[in-house]
């Protein structure tokens, strides 16, 4: 910018900005993948006696892999919810003009820009005056709930692309409602739903805010992990971190590739914009 | 073109839950609010407003509460010193390698909020990998104990987790602005600063200011982090409210600062949006 370069030529203050950016956001993830192969333990440099045991300890923990099926368990219901009620909302957003519209919308999507201290309180004091009993249930409504924003943009987002014609096109050719439905739309909304299913299943493995409110006597991963940190730190969390990590990465790399086929660009920030302008 | 009992379908299954699960929620928060702990331990379901009496004068929650914002605030900016370069490389010089650039940001942003944290408490504690290092070059011969446990390592780890978030809204704020105008300010013989200030940094201030309420809403309410790396001096208010709702027990308490940080965080997301749409372009 001030560097006098013209534009295509990089000035070189912002690829040196950039790769320390990079840098301070990867080096932390390096570091904890690294140590959980150091027989010496979290911390001390250098890394000395690299070693496998901490995974073979993972592997033998009981109560970790109790807690990853819980998790799985959660975080499948969770996706069925976001769908089963993410889509029609996206549907609704798009086609449908309602009394309470606006304000539907902007409570739909708060939970995504809300700390999640305030869901989950909020839910909590909820279950508590209904006599609801916490455990993994209210953790899937916790999360189900959340989520419908996830779904919901994804899905208006593929809407705003989609040709209505062949909607129409099916209508005026005598299909029903229900048959559009499921031979036109749902199939031209394949991609963002998937996309959507994939980053909600990731995010509520992942959550931690919400449920730590919502809990029962079973644990999710998180909140077994978050349980030991308390009690002090072993490589072995550095080794249930570092596959925590590769497996979101698999799921966030596949859920980037569904994307730029559903929209043809990855750009994320724009549909929350899109929504909030969708009735003005 | 569609039916009424299609756009019924369509709307009433999610309005309806979500009047359950979110609206009716928020609103019991607002009742909680005004209600009390009796001594037996029991709420007592009596409309008074002592809770927010009790906020106004004790100063432990007002001195938490700017803690908490000056906290968001260096986490704001330093998120947006690391996030705007970054999008602004991205989006104007990072050629063919853009769209992996682009992932590379991404995928932080949806990793484990937990892994995160906890890789920065490896790194800064006593016997952490920093200080070891450190010592390790004979950089320093004892710990450095600032490290871990202070508001520096809870405003560095909410930076590492918020700036892909405010890296986001100015992206694609950047990637909006049409390349022409760009072009035809450099034909009219403006340099690249000149450019750059007068027409790309304006167009861009929607993602600033979208970016910027993130990062500050998120880890204004951020209460795992200073638990984890915060020690004493890096109580949030949110810890303060996490332990009302728990050993301390008095939730009709906990439920008005909870109210408090909505009110601020819903008036926040207010404003940006004013804000977006009157330095929009369009």
């Amino acid at each position: 910018m001030s560097t006098g370069a013209g534009q295509g030529s990089r000035p070189r203050w912002l690829l040196l900005h950039a790769a320390a950016v990079f840098a301070f956001l990867y080096l932390p993830i390096a570091v904890l993948i690294l140590y959980s192969f150091n027989r010496q333990g979290v911390g001390g440099f250098p890394p000395r006696h690299l070693t496998l045991d901490w995974y073979r300890l993972l592997f033998a923990d009981a109560a970790i892999w109790d807690s990853v099926f819980n998790s799985l368990q959660v975080a499948f219901a969770a996706m069925a919810i976001s769908l089963a009620l993410g889509i029609p909302a996206g549907l609704a957003l798009d086609r449908a003009q309602f009394p309470g519209k606006s304000l539907f919308r902007r409570l739909v999507l708060l939970p995504l820009i809300l700390p999640g201290i305030i869901t989950g309180l909020s839910l909590l004091m909820m279950f508590n005056l209904s006599g609801t009993r916490l455990g993994l249930l209210t953790i899937v409504l916790g999360h189900g709930t959340a989520l419908i924003s996830v779904a919901t943009t994804e899905v208006f987002a593929g809407l705003q692309k989609l040709d209505r014609a062949q909607e129409e096109a099916s209508l005026d050719l005598g299909a029903s409602y229900w048959q559009t439905f499921w031979r036109i739309t749902l199939p031209n909304l394949k991609l963002p739903i998937i996309g959507a299913a994939l980053l909600i299943f990731t995010l509520s493995m992942d959550e931690i805010a919400v449920s730590f409110f919502l809990i029962g006597r079973d644990n999710t991963l998180p909140l077994e992990i978050w349980g030991r940190l308390r009690r002090g730190i072993t490589p072995e969390i550095n080794a249930i971190s570092s596959i925590i990590f590769f497996f979101s990465l698999i799921a966030i790399v596949l859920w980037y590739r569904l994307r730029i086929r559903a929209q043809g660009s990855a750009e994320l920030g724009t549909e929350l914009l899109d929504i909030s302008e969708a009735d003005a | 073109m569609f039916s009424r009992a299609y756009k019924i379908i369509v709307t009433v299954p999610p309005v309806l839950w979500v009047a359950v699960f979110l609206l009716l929620p928020y609103l019991l928060m607002f009742c909680y609010s005004f209600w009390s702990v009796s001594p037996a331990q029991t709420i007592v379901h009596s409309w008074n407003i002592g809770n927010y009496k009790e906020l106004l004068l004790k100063s432990v929650y007002w001195e938490t509460l700017l803690r908490s914002m000056f906290i968001a605030a260096r986490v704001t900016l330093f998120s947006l010193l690391l996030g705007y370069p970054l999008a602004y490389f991205l989006s104007f010089h990072a050629g063919p390698r853009k769209d992996l650039l682009y992932q590379l940001v991404i995928i932080p942003l949806w990793v484990s909020y937990l892994v995160r944290a906890y890789a920065w408490k490896t790194i800064l504690g006593s016997d952490g990998v920093l200080n070891t290092l450190l010592q390790y070059a004979h950089l320093t011969n004892h710990p450095l104990d600032f490290l871990l446990y202070s508001p520096f390592a809870v405003v560095l780890t909410l930076t590492h987790i918020y700036t892909p978030f405010a890296f986001l809204p100015i992206y694609a704020a950047l990637e909006h602005i049409p390349r022409n105008l760009v072009e035809a300010s450099h034909d009219l013989g403006a340099n690249p600063a000149r450019t750059f200030w007068r027409v790309i940094f304006p167009l861009s201030i929607p993602g600033v200011v979208a970016g910027a309420t993130f990062a500050f809403v998120l880890s204004l309410g951020d209460f795992l982090a200073p638990l984890l790396l915060g020690g004493p001096s890096g109580i949030m208010i949110s810890n303060i409210v996490v332990s009302l709702f728990g050993a301390a027990y008095n939730w009709p308490l906990g439920a008005a600062i909870s109210l408090g940080m909505l009110l601020i965080v819903v008036s926040l997301l207010f404003l940006s949006e004013r804000l977006e749409k009157k330095w929009s372009f369009s």
